[in-house]
């Protein structure tokens, strides 16, 4: 079995710009935020973004890297709104595809199954199927409700982060909620699991067997990532910096402020980010 | 868990308009069975665990992350012990098999009932003020009963027509056909001044009861369309019992956070 670790830069490399890209995780939680400062640093551009949205789209749509979002909600949790994404919006400057969050589960499943969709009650009678005027509606031959095709979310692409992995991309979270994680990956054509800690594979499972959801089967890339998915949480190895969340969104809402923010914390690479976030949690600013 | 201030006891009469609020939403769950309640926002937060420990004691309640609560407890305090795991794949199981009654928190809420937490403005491309977006709106709103909490009564919020229907309406129900009607079930909005339904004619919104001390007028006002319902004589929204503000005062919300989402 091959060894698939590689850093940030090159599972990033790996990636295209115009792709379409999943990112896992939920709002301002188990966020691959690594792998999404790595995609701030490169020159990709242009790509189509499908996510339960948090301040990894905020983020992603202040660099420009976004043409298209599909999504059922961005959220910071604690905070409600990012206000990057909202920025974005308002400008009129991506396209959205905005979906109930049931329509974007069933999406990835039919793209992780290979059907063409799956059908489902949420979004009849809503405005979903106007700002989405391609959705279809389907007939049931059994002769029960007509109901939304949901079509396939296909995805280039998957970024997800886990507690841990083994080198060769089987991945466990050991947090309460997978989220949608194994359905990113497995919608996808290739997929990046970055992870606090490599371990060997003999230690995954330890807890339960149900934390081993990610199956090297579908994991192009493992990165090592510890304290990764700052400032989202990455339970029970970390909760959310809300401090550090709460300088972002500040930041955010100001020009000059977000250029400061984005050299200190974004213009540098990953050990850069990490130990520019330890020197502010060393003044009492964070944590 | 806090302890306990050494105030008088508590006397219906003396109830706060957040604790009105609280027992009005907590009365949306009543005799709702074993199904899970998923309040947005404190007041409605605080009233599902009312209903769980009066009158409701069926509700399955969340942590707000993926576990499931057994017994009652404070806001802001660690729950006493989990009685089941809720995952947000898992939530799905139970909104699509139609076992939850959620109450959702719109920023706009219309004469029909539909909702949006979506986006204000006309055009969905370029919205004026971007929301949260649709989240579970669409499909709560199909497959189980749907109650709405409005803690600011406003014209701004309360509207003859949604900028966007994210949560759908007694209208926009018919034009999504038998899939959408079968289980689509809007029950209450409660808001700081009233508590409302849409049984009006067409399924239009209607005044239930008022709170106490709020008028006619007071309402009319901070609504965006004429409210259905009687000139006069209107029924009054019922005050808290004395076992029920204990329990609010003293075991569910001994810091008062109701107070920050409704200000007396």
């Amino acid at each position: 079995m091959s060894d698939k670790t590689m850093t940030a830069e090159e599972a990033v490399s790996r990636l295209e710009s115009g792709m379409t890209l999943g990112i896992g995780g939920w709002g301002s939680r188990r966020k691959p935020m690594s792998l999404v400062r790595a995609i701030l640093r490169s020159d990709l551009t242009d790509l189509t973004v499908v996510s339960y949205g948090g301040p990894d789209v905020g983020l992603l749509c202040a660099a420009g890297k976004v043409r298209k979002l599909v999504y059922g909600f961005v959220s910071l949790d604690s905070i409600p709104l990012d206000p990057h994404f909202r920025a974005a919006r308002q400008a009129g400057a991506i396209e959205a595809a905005e979906y109930d969050e049931g329509m974007l589960f069933w999406g990835l499943y039919a793209a992780a199954n290979r059907v063409d969709f799956l059908p489902l009650r949420a979004g009849l009678g809503s405005d979903v199927m106007k700002i989405n005027p391609a959705l279809r509606t389907v007939a049931s031959p059994y002769g029960g409700d007509e109901l939304v095709a949901m079509p396939a979310l296909r995805l280039d692409a998957a970024i997800v982060h886990l507690n841990r992995a083994d080198v060769h991309g089987n991945a466990e979270y050991l947090g309460p909620d997978l989220y949608f994680d194994d359905l990113f990956v497995s919608a996808a054509e290739r997929a990046y699991v970055s992870c606090e800690e490599v371990v060997p594979t003999e230690e995954l499972g330890t807890v339960h067997p149900a934390t081993m959801r990610i199956s090297r089967a579908f994991v192009s890339g493992v990165v090592p990532a510890p304290n990764g998915a700052h400032f989202t949480s990455c339970e029970p190895d970390y909760d959310r910096d809300e401090a550090f969340q709460r300088a972002y969104v500040e930041a955010a809402g100001d020009p000059e402020r977000w250029a400061e923010f984005s050299a200190r914390f974004l213009a540098v690479d990953e050990a850069g980010y990490q130990a520019a976030v330890a020197a502010l949690r060393a003044t009492g600013a964070t944590r | 868990m806090s302890e306990t201030t050494a105030a008088t006891p508590s006397t219906a009469a003396d109830a706060t308009r957040a604790e009105v609020c609280v027992v009005a939403c907590a009365e949306v769950w009543r005799d709702a069975g074993e199904i899970l309640a998923s309040p947005i926002g404190l007041v409605p937060m605080i009233g599902a665990r009312l209903a769980r420990a009066t009158f409701a004691p069926g509700l399955m309640l969340g942590d707000g992350g993926a576990m499931l609560v057994s017994g009652t407890w404070a806001i802001g305090e660690p729950p006493p012990a989990y009685e089941g795991w809720l995952p947000y794949r898992s939530v799905f199981d139970l909104v699509w098999n139609g076992r939850r009654h959620v109450m959702m928190m719109p920023s706009q809420i219309d004469r029909h009932g539909n909702a949006n937490i979506s986006y204000v403005g006309s055009d969905f491309k370029r919205p004026d003020v971007q929301l949260l977006g649709v989240r579970g709106a669409p499909g709560n709103t199909v497959n189980h009963p749907t109650s709405y909490w409005l803690p600011r009564h406003s014209t701004r919020a309360v509207v003859e027509r949604v900028d966007m229907v994210s949560g759908v309406g007694n209208d926009t129900v018919a034009a999504g056909g038998p899939g959408a009607e079968r289980f689509h079930d809007l029950r209450r909005l409660v808001t700081n001044l009233g508590v409302f339904d849409w049984r009006g004619p067409a399924g239009t919104m209607r005044i239930v009861s008022l709170h106490p001390g709020v008028s006619r007028a007071e309402v009319a006002e901070a609504s965006g369309f004429e409210l259905d319902g009687p000139d006069r004589d209107l029924a009054e929204t019922r005050l808290p019992t004395e076992e029920e503000l204990r329990l609010v005062r003293e075991v569910i919300d001994p810091k008062g956070v109701r107070d920050r989402e409704v200000r007396s």
